[in-house]
């Protein structure tokens, strides 16, 4: 139980930085953070204590294995998240290019 | 003293021409044997990527990419998704998407086992390598943008 | 017990990355919680993730780096900032207040329900013939979502293309 209380509280450092800090490169600090305690979150729900890694070996039963399903879903959200950061700081590289200032609240002309 | 040179350091573009094709060769090794050990396409595409991003880091971007050049790594990358796309399809044939019908499973524990796994392995390896390294050749070390509209 | 001390140990480094002011400092800190992460994959014994997670975040950091080369000018205090900053801390104790209860209703930590996994286990090997259960589950028995997510990287990849681009529109004469 007091794991998942300290992956939550990662969680919450993560969103505090999304909703207070101004800098983009920061919110995308933040986002990362985020996205590390979510798939914390996933492969602690599927642990099981003194388990096996989920590879067969020659010798050894099949027998308390952890889970290998949340391991599966979250080895595709991993690059996912380098994907979604990788497109991110291109557009942020961008703004500072037209705007000259990585501040968001001097960002709020939408031109068409 | 500042070199006039491209790149970084004498040491570290030594050091990278001994080291760059071993890390290459490692990333193929944990591709293939995606079906054994722990690894798979994802872990090995990236670091084969990291190969690349190596030497252009090393050397500066001229000769990274006379090595492997933006228009090819964009051709690698949609030869992947196709090769993926395409062994899903060729399930059809034998019943349903994915089905594995054509390569029989072989024994375990040995390298070729496991029907489409590691034909499937090496599609996403191809995609997800040349993809991170066409990400990073537009976005960490290109000219400064004009003021173009 | 290690498994709590490494998990305080990236709640300091990310407080460090949240509140430092350099750019660089705390692109740093992020690593650091990365690494952490890595190894917490593989205290929980998955050792397919901590090889994955450990060479996405180098990538990850070199981005990241490259994004802090562009120097900013010093961000101002606006007025009103202890009552947002009051409010945020307000909405997030409410928010773990609530997960606290519907914490209580997962199973306790250490004994999952694997009801589908139990499947995947016994009948992974005869049906698949490969030796790592996970790349089985990827590739084999949920290869649609491993499609899904060659869609979702080749868009993104496509997307970085399309904004870095230096060709801009034709003038009109």
């Amino acid at each position: 139980m007091s794991e998942y209380i300290l992956c939550l509280v990662l969680f919450c450092i993560g969103l505090y930085c999304v909703l207070r800090k101004r800098n983009i490169i920061k919110i995308v600090i933040g986002l990362g953070i985020i996205e590390y305690a979510i798939n914390l979150f996933f492969i602690l729900v599927g642990y099981r204590t003194h388990g096996r890694a989920p590879i067969l070996a020659k010798d050894q039963a099949i027998t308390n294995m952890v889970d290998p399903l949340p391991q599966a879903l979250v080895l595709t959200s991993i690059v996912i998240g380098l994907a979604v950061t990788a497109l991110i700081v291109a557009i942020a590289i961008r703004i500072y290019d037209k705007y000259g200032t990585f501040d968001i609240s001097k960002i709020r002309r939408l031109r068409g | 003293m500042r070199n006039k040179e491209p790149g970084m350091t004498l040491i570290v573009k030594t050091i990278t021409r001994l080291t760059v094709g071993l890390i290459l060769l490692y990333g193929i090794y944990i591709v293939l044997h995606g079906h054994i050990s722990p690894g798979g396409g994802f872990a090995g595409g990236v670091i084969i990527a990291l190969s690349f991003i190596h030497l252009m880091l090393a050397f500066g971007r001229e000769v990274a990419l006379k090595k492997l050049s933006e228009a090819r790594a964009s051709l690698f990358e949609s030869l992947g998704a196709i090769m993926f796309l395409s062994i899903a399809i060729l399930g059809f044939l034998g019943g349903c998407f994915f089905f594995n019908f054509f390569l029989h499973k072989g024994k375990p524990f040995e390298l070729f086992s496991a029907g489409i796994i590691a034909l499937c392995n090496i599609a996403i390896s191809l995609k997800v390598g040349a993809g991170l390294f066409a990400i990073f050749a537009v976005l960490i070390l290109f000219k400064k943008l004009g003021k173009d509209e | 017990m290690e498994l709590q001390l490494l998990l305080l140990f990236m709640i300091f480094a990310a407080i460090a990355a949240v509140e430092i002011e350099d750019l660089l400092s705390s692109v740093i800190a992020v690593g650091a919680v990365g690494l952490g992460l890595s190894l917490a994959f593989l205290i929980l014994k998955a050792p397919d993730l901590a090889i994955t997670q450990l060479v996405v975040e180098i990538l990850c950091l070199i981005i990241l780096i490259r994004a802090t080369i562009n120097k900013d000018l010093a961000l101002v205090r606006d007025g009103r900032w202890l009552f947002n900053t009051f409010s945020v801390l307000l909405f997030i104790a409410f928010f773990l207040l609530f997960s606290y209860f519907a914490l209580k209703e997962l199973p306790p930590f250490g004994q999952p329900i694997m009801r589908v996994a139990k499947e995947y286990i016994e009948q992974g090997l005869n049906k698949t013939g490969a030796t790592n259960i996970v790349a089985s589950i990827i590739l084999d028995f949920r290869g649609y979502d491993t499609l899904g997510e060659a869609t979702i990287l080749f868009t993104a990849v496509m997307g970085v293309l399309a904004v870095m681009r230096r060709v801009g529109r034709i003038n009109a004469k």
